[in-house]
């Protein structure tokens, strides 16, 4: 008999692999990762609704497919209307007798372009029309499968493809938009961030939102070692890098109420991350310096917001 | 294998109802490194196999975690963050 | 015992919905469909229809949502017209690749810009090559029929494709009109479960929309294309069906006056009813005349219309819109689909009727005569048109 589980202390992590091996995501990525770890806590009784982008592209080519729960994929930027008519349907259906009662967690999953460029305006219907659906944002910091053009997730200072470091730019020079604080905007009554590296807090967290009464988000940065240029074994550690230097904070927002769920004594300096990135390799030591006063200014911004909520 | 197929092979709508036929893929054949475990030195925590991409580590009967050569892209991260040093990332040969 | 009322188009097609017991609902509000969805979130708000009501913030939502929901076995309606069928443009070959049979009416709309809430049949042309079966109306009658029967020919399990019924803009959707209500045993009896053999289920996990690399795109595309074709079986068994339960026949082209005819005119949608009105006059004053109807748009009827159109001298084709550089769409199709027969009738087109500019009765006469003269002597203007200025 194989074990049906690996133990961690008191943790037990199912060994089934929901996202079956045999996949194309590049080596040594990230959002793979995330989206395994994302998989074993959602389990069997899910119906995934994904947007295109890598992990529609290295997840499916016919005749194979890595899913071993439903899923579908329509296209990019509809991913949280096609959840919503699971969700309708499946509620409908049982409403009027034409299927069995039954518990299925209706989930959309989509990479930062297709969450919080070209998907908002479904995503924020899907919200606000308040569908009992978790969403996963897989942020990559940039559209990946395309060639690691910009998107509004990509940092300011990042290299990418279409805002390319050069003589006259730093790269992006906009900054990360708070998708965390747009989805929470709509009052949804789960919204939390993620990241790999914290494998338990990740589970955790996508097992809360798939949970929660209503629309949930969980917002994961999924370290891209093809567009983020670093050395494929250090995928793990760039997650841990992210959140030890406060670039990005692992929180959650539960009926409005803030929440650190890692809030280190002393924040790492933000060049320890930025280092290892290829990305980031244009920067300028003063450069580096006002991204860490926006790490900074961020990071106080959210521990207001902690701080103002009741325990 | 899709270049065997005809348009009568195909589902209606292009549905693909064998749950997870992409495990028949090899992708072993990706890697340039690939892991090797020390034994001895391995505590069995299992961080490789939980932080592993494309789920190549594999429990085994004796309690180790062990990579399946034919998945294994060789990204090296069981090697980065085993706390033992237990897993060395060497060459592949040429074949 | 079914009932004879006074019904507005489009209530009649939220009647047919209604009567087909649909699941769910989602749409986004457009002149001039909006007296569909009205209804219809009315029905579910009164109970008079057990469905979900999606008010959903776009037409590209409204038709993705429907997929999410027959894509767990949900029988799907939506409707749209003119701009809100091109937002949605990308999400109707998604339907129709995926093979999930969402019904739609669509209440044809002219296109900006200039912005034009009225109608014509751009929005409809614009969709042709998309994958759906689709039907044109021509009164209130026909919009609850064909709506009834697009459930029963998409859902099938031989066919599984979307089905678009259009309306005219306003010259149909908001004309009243007396409309017979069947029974609702008879619906039943017309219409069974939609049974989906392909349902998202954790129990038996499949993949929809995989990705189709090139080694298996064009497969795809070819099983599409076959599968499409052969709905026409199940298409024609829906109406004689349709016909022996509610006793109205449907053809994939209506013929009217056809028998000997050496001049054929040929409409779409409900400007049929008053070319209809001329023909009859002409016919009392002896002229060999006739008309004919595409009431199936696609799959195209090559067979019934080659069959209509045997015998005729001229055939004059009436668009409703402008293939810019090309001329009118129908038009271009119709002579491609007699190019191999021999004889064949002379087969010229003109254009009217666009953004809600009215056709009368001597707008048709001017059809009629402009197109005989060509059909003899040639034209030498850009664009053959009828009542543009
Ligand atoms: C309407 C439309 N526009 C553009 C594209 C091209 N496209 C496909 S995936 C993608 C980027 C995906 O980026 P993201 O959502 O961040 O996911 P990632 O690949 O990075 O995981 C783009 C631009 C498309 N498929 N559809
Ligand atoms: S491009 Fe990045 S996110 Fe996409 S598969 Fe490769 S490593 Fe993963
Ligand atoms: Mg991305």
């Amino acid at each position: 008999m194989k074990a049906q589980a690996v133990k961690f202390g008191e943790k037990l992590v199912p060994t089934k692999e929901f996202l079956a091996e045999g996949h194309s995501f590049c080596i040594g990525c990230g959002e793979a990762l995330a989206l395994r770890l994302a998989c074993k806590a959602l389990g069997k009784d899910v119906i995934i609704a994904n947007a295109t982008g890598c992990i529609e592209i290295c997840t499916s080519p016919l005749p194979f497919t890595s899913w071993r729960v439903p899923w579908i994929h329509t296209l990019f930027e509809n991913t949280a209307a096609v959840i919503s008519g699971v969700e309708a349907g499946l509620k409908t259906l049982t409403k009027k007798n034409k299927r069995p009662v039954r518990d299925i967690k209706c989930v959309a999953i989509a990479g930062d372009g297709g969450t919080s460029d070209i998907g908002i305006q479904a995503l924020s219907g899907a919200f606000e029309r308040n569908h009992e659906f978790l969403y996963i944002c897989f942020d990559n910091e940039a559209y990946m499968n395309t060639g690691v053009q910009r998107s509004s997730a990509t940092p300011y200072g990042a290299s990418t493809t279409t805002a390319p470091a050069g003589k006259f730019s730093i790269g992006q020079i906009t900054r990360k938009k708070n998708m965390v604080a747009i989805a929470a905007a709509h009052d949804i009554p789960y919204v939390a961030t993620a990241c790999p590296s914290y494998r338990f807090d990740l589970m955790k967290k996508v097992r809360k939102g798939a949970e929660v009464k209503g629309p949930a988000y969980v917002h994961i940065l999924s370290p891209c070692p093809t567009g983020w240029r670093y050395s494929t074994e250090l995928t793990v550690k760039i997650g841990q890098l992210a959140v030890q230097t406060g670039i990005f904070p692992l929180y959650e927002i539960e009926n409005g109420r803030y929440r650190l769920n890692a809030d280190p004594p002393k924040l790492k300096p933000i060049e320890e991350y930025l280092k290892l990135q290829g990305r980031y390799r244009h920067l300028t030591g003063e450069q580096i310096e006002r991204i860490q006063e926006m790490v900074n200014e961020d990071y106080a911004k959210l521990k207001k917001k902690v701080a103002a909520s009741p325990m | 294998m899709a270049d065997e197929l005809t348009w009568k092979d195909l589902e209606v709508g292009n549905i693909i109802k064998e749950a997870g036929n992409a495990s028949f893929r090899e992708t072993g054949d990706w890697r340039t490194e690939k892991p090797i475990l020390d034994k001895e030195k391995c505590v069995k925590c299992a961080l490789c196999w939980i932080y592993c991409p494309d789920a190549a580590i594999k429990p085994s009967e004796e309690g180790y975690y062990e990579s399946d050569l034919y998945y294994c892209k060789g990204c090296g991260i069981c090697a980065s963050i085993c706390p033992e040093r237990a897993i060395t990332m060497i060459a592949e040969e040429e074949k | 015992m079914s009932q004879r009322v006074a019904l507005e188009a489009s209530h009649a097609v939220a009647e047919a919905v209604r009567m087909a017991d649909v699941d769910v609902i989602s749409a986004y509000p457009i002149t001039p469909q909006t007296h569909i969805p009205e209804r219809l979130a009315e029905m579910v708000a009164n109970g008079e229809l057990n469905a979900a009501y999606i008010p959903v913030e776009s037409e590209h939502s409204a038709l993705s949502t429907c997929l999410g929901a027959a894509a767990v076995g949900a029988r799907t309606f939506t409707a749209t017209a003119g701009q809100g069928l091109e937002l949605m443009h990308e999400v109707v070959y998604i339907a129709s690749s995926m093979r999930y049979p969402v019904v739609m009416a669509v209440c044809n709309r002219a296109l900006s810009a200039p912005l034009n809430v009225w109608g014509d049949h751009s929005d409809a042309m614009a969709v042709r090559d998309t994958g759906w079966i689709q039907v044109f109306c021509q009164n209130g009658q026909e919009a609850f029929d064909l709506t009834l029967w697009a459930f029963r020919v998409g859902e099938d399990p031989k066919v599984l494709f979307p089905v678009m019924v259009h309306l005219d803009g306003f010259t149909l959707s908001h004309v009243t009109e007396p409309v017979i209500l069947p029974e609702q045993s008879e619906v039943d009896r017309f219409l069974p479960r939609f049974q989906y053999p392909f349902a998202l289920d954790p129990d038996k996990p499949m993949t929809h929309g995989a990705f189709g690399p090139p080694d298996i795109y064009s497969e795809t595309k070819l099983a599409q294309e076959v599968a499409f074709r052969k709905s026409k079986k199940v298409i024609l068994q829906g109406w004689q069906e349709f016909g022996d339960i509610f006793h109205r026949y449907y053809h994939p082209v209506e013929e009217y006056k056809t028998e000997d005819a050496q001049t054929l005119l040929l409409t779409m949608g409900a400007f049929t009813e008053t070319a209809k009105i001329v023909i009859d006059e002409r016919r009392d004053k002896g002229e060999s005349i006739g008309l004919i109807s595409l009431r199936l748009w696609r799959p195209f009827p090559f067979e019934e219309f080659r069959q209509a159109v045997k015998g005729a001298k001229v055939l004059i084709v009436f668009d409703r819109c402008i293939s810019f550089g090309l001329g009118g769409p129908v038009f271009a199709e119709i002579r491609s689909a007699l190019y191999d027969e021999e004889p064949r009738p002379k087969v010229v087109g003109i254009i009217g009727g666009l953004g809600g500019r009215d056709m009368s009765e001597e707008d048709f006469d001017y059809v009629i005569n402009r197109g005989r003269e060509i059909a003899e002597k040639g034209s030498d203007r850009i664009l053959e048109t009828v009542n543009i200025r």
